[in-house]
Formats: C-alpha cells, sequence, structure tokens
C-alpha cells in the first residue's frame, strides 16, 4: 500500500457507524436527522461487491444489479470525520453488510415498535459478529406502547446492549442514540483496559 | 430504486474503466479520504475527460462514497478510476481510522464531543 503512506495533511481521519435495521425502519430518515449533508445515495455493483457468482443465485431479482446505499456526514473536528451509513434494507442485500461492517465503530439497530420482528435478523447479524451495537426503538407517530426493558426481553438482548426510544425523525434523539453507541464502546474500552487484557474479536 | 433503471446504468460507467470490475489495489473503502496532488507530477500523463471530474471534485479532501454520489457512479467504478489516479500519482489516499475491538478511548470522546455539538 505504498501510494496510501502518503497522506495529505489536511484530510480528515473517518470512522463510521452503521444504521441497521429491517426495511422501512427509519434508517434513511435517522441518517437524514444527524447528517450535516442531504443524505448522499451512492451504488455498488454486486459484481464488484466481493461475492462469487454462486452468491448471486440467491438473489430473485437478476437484473438488479446494483444496490444503493444511504449515508450521511457529521463533522467531528477538522481532524475528525463521522459517516453513517444506512444498510440496504432487503433481506437479499445481506451480504452487503460484511463489507460495510468491516472498520465500524459500532452499529444502532432501528426498530419499528409495530413490527419489531423485522429487525430481528439484523440483531442477529451484529450479534453474532461480536459488533457493538444498540437498539433504536422508533416509535413512529410519536407513540411508545412499550417500556425499554419490555422491548429488551422480548428481543432477548444482553444486559450491555442499551435499548433507546427514539424518534427517528427528530435530530436531538437520533443523536442521544448515537451517543448511547459511543458511551458502550467507551465503557468497553475502559473495562479491556483495566484488565489489561487484549479483547479478541468474536469466533 | 428500480432495477430496470439501474442495470441500464451499469454498462455505461464500466465501459469507463476498459471493462475492467474489479480494483487493482485494494486502498478503498467507501471512507478512504482522496484529495488531488496539486500540482501533479511531471511524470504524469494527462488525465482523461473523466478523472479530470474527479480530481475537480477532490480538490478538497473528500470521502470515496461521497465522491460516488456526487458524480453519481457505482463506487467500485470510481475505485477503478482511483486506482489509476493514485499510480498516476495525480492523488493521495488516507485510508479510514483503523478499528480495533478496543478501540482508543481518545478517538471514542473526540465522536461524542462532536455528537454533544450536535
Ligand atoms: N410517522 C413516522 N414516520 C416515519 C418515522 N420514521 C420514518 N418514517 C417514515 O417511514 C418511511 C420509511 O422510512 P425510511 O427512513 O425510508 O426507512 P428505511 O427503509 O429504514 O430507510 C418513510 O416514509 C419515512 O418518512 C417516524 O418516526 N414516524
Ligand atoms: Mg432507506
Amino acid at each position: 500500500m505504498a501510494g496510501s503512506e502518503i497522506a495529505a495533511p489536511t484530510a480528515p481521519d473517518t470512522v463510521k457507524i452503521l444504521i441497521a435495521g429491517g426495511f422501512g425502519v427509519g434508517k434513511t430518515t435517522m441518517v437524514g436527522s444527524v447528517s450535516e449533508i442531504a443524505p448522499l445515495r451512492t451504488e455498488e455493483a454486486l459484481t464488484t461487491a466481493g461475492l462469487g457468482v454462486d452468491d448471486l443465485d440467491g438473489i430473485e431479482e437478476k437484473r438488479a444489479t446494483t444496490v444503493a446505499l444511504d449515508f450521511g456526514r457529521i463533522t467531528v473536528s477538522r481532524e475528525l470525520v463521522l459517516y453513517l451509513f444506512g444498510t440496504p434494507g432487503q433481506q437479499r442485500f445481506w451480504f452487503m453488510w460484511n463489507d460495510l461492517a468491516v472498520g465500524a465503530l459500532g452499529a444502532v439497530v432501528l426498530i419499528d415498535v409495530r413490527r419489531p420482528e423485522s429487525s430481528f435478523a439484523a440483531i442477529d447479524f451484529f450479534e453474532r459478529r461480536g459488533i457493538p451495537f444498540v437498539v433504536g426503538v422508533n416509535g413512529f407517530h410519536g407513540a411508545h406502547p412499550y417500556p425499554p426493558d419490555e422491548v429488551r426481553e422480548a428481543l432477548a438482548l444482553p444486559e450491555h446492549v442499551q435499548v433507546m426510544l427514539c424518534d427517528a425523525r427528530d435530530r436531538e434523539s437520533c443523536r442521544d442514540v448515537l451517543i448511547a453507541l459511543i458511551d458502550q464502546l467507551i465503557t468497553k474500552a475502559l473495562q479491556s483496559n483495566g484488565t489489561g487484557r487484549l479483547a479478541r474479536p468474536a469466533p | 430504486m428500480s432495477g430496470g433503471d439501474t442495470a441500464g446504468r451499469l454498462v455505461r460507467p464500466f465501459a469507463l474503466t476498459g471493462g475492467r470490475t474489479r480494483p487493482s489495489r485494494a486502498d478503498f473503502t467507501l471512507i478512504t479520504t482522496v484529495t488531488a496532488i496539486d500540482p501533479p507530477p511531471a511524470w504524469s500523463a494527462r488525465p482523461q475527460a473523466e478523472q479530470q471530474r474527479i480530481l475537480r471534485r477532490c480538490a478538497e479532501p473528500v470521502a470515496v462514497a461521497e465522491l460516488a454520489a456526487l458524480l453519481d457512479l457505482p463506487v467500485s467504478v470510481v475505485v477503478i478510476m482511483l486506482c489509476d489516479l493514485l499510480e498516476a500519482g495525480r492523488i493521495t489516499a488516507r485510508p479510514p481510522h483503523p478499528v480495533s475491538r478496543t478501540t482508543d478511548l481518545d478517538l471514542l470522546q473526540k465522536v461524542r464531543d462532536g455528537l454533544g455539538r450536535l
């Protein structure tokens, strides 16, 4: 990687967080609520997404050769920029998540309180890979019929995974969910510093 | 997105890359920042029109995903052209902050402070 060693002095450091969950749970809405730019949309061609020909067989609609990615940006400082990526919601695009998850700080799994099952697979994905995440319960119409603990129980989430009630349309609400994720990461970093052990990636 | 128009569009961008579908190097993630080198090195060849478009867009540092969105091209196509520009000495690429299972507290605190200012 000889070329990448000469970093331009003005280029900021970059990190990313994924916004995941089922189709229509409010991922794009959340990205738009906190991003300083209108959410951008780009396309990734499936043929170059690092999958073999066999993987394409599972895709019903073979004509759909690209998958759209929504993302937004938060400039933390002149030296640091945070990107938020909405993961493609449709089940058939989940192989994309592997690529997206590489190098992510963590994820927010959004849940539509009226149909939580649409985000079960997203939770499984991050749990299995040991990627830190928080759950944001998007209330739709401002209604939050279940308290966080009830949602946690229904989703069988471990104690350290925070469940937040939120409104994907509201900037401050979304910001608080992101802060909860960072706080979880800070707690984790402190714990591993404390024990002096190196945390191992999940198998 | 509709399958119809994406299927049609795939042909044109790949024509720009001489039919190649795979980058020659793995330096470019979605949040790798690229910056045009100004002035370009004397030895570098004159860029093609599409490369010129990229160079104009990255006069200031810009992330690969943003570049693709701004140019309205698939990420993979932009990456292939960025590979050429990198090899031609026309751009620099800054990889993202490495993230480990025990990401450094300093970085996390900075992100938290930034979010707090939103
Ligand atoms: N009433 C209401 N509508 C919402 C909320 N969040 C998202 N929506 C709407 O639900 C639809 C799906 O949201 P979107 O962000 O596109 O979902 P995505 O598929 O997860 O990206 C859009 O029409 C949004 O405007 C919410 O909190 N309340
Ligand atoms: Mg969306």
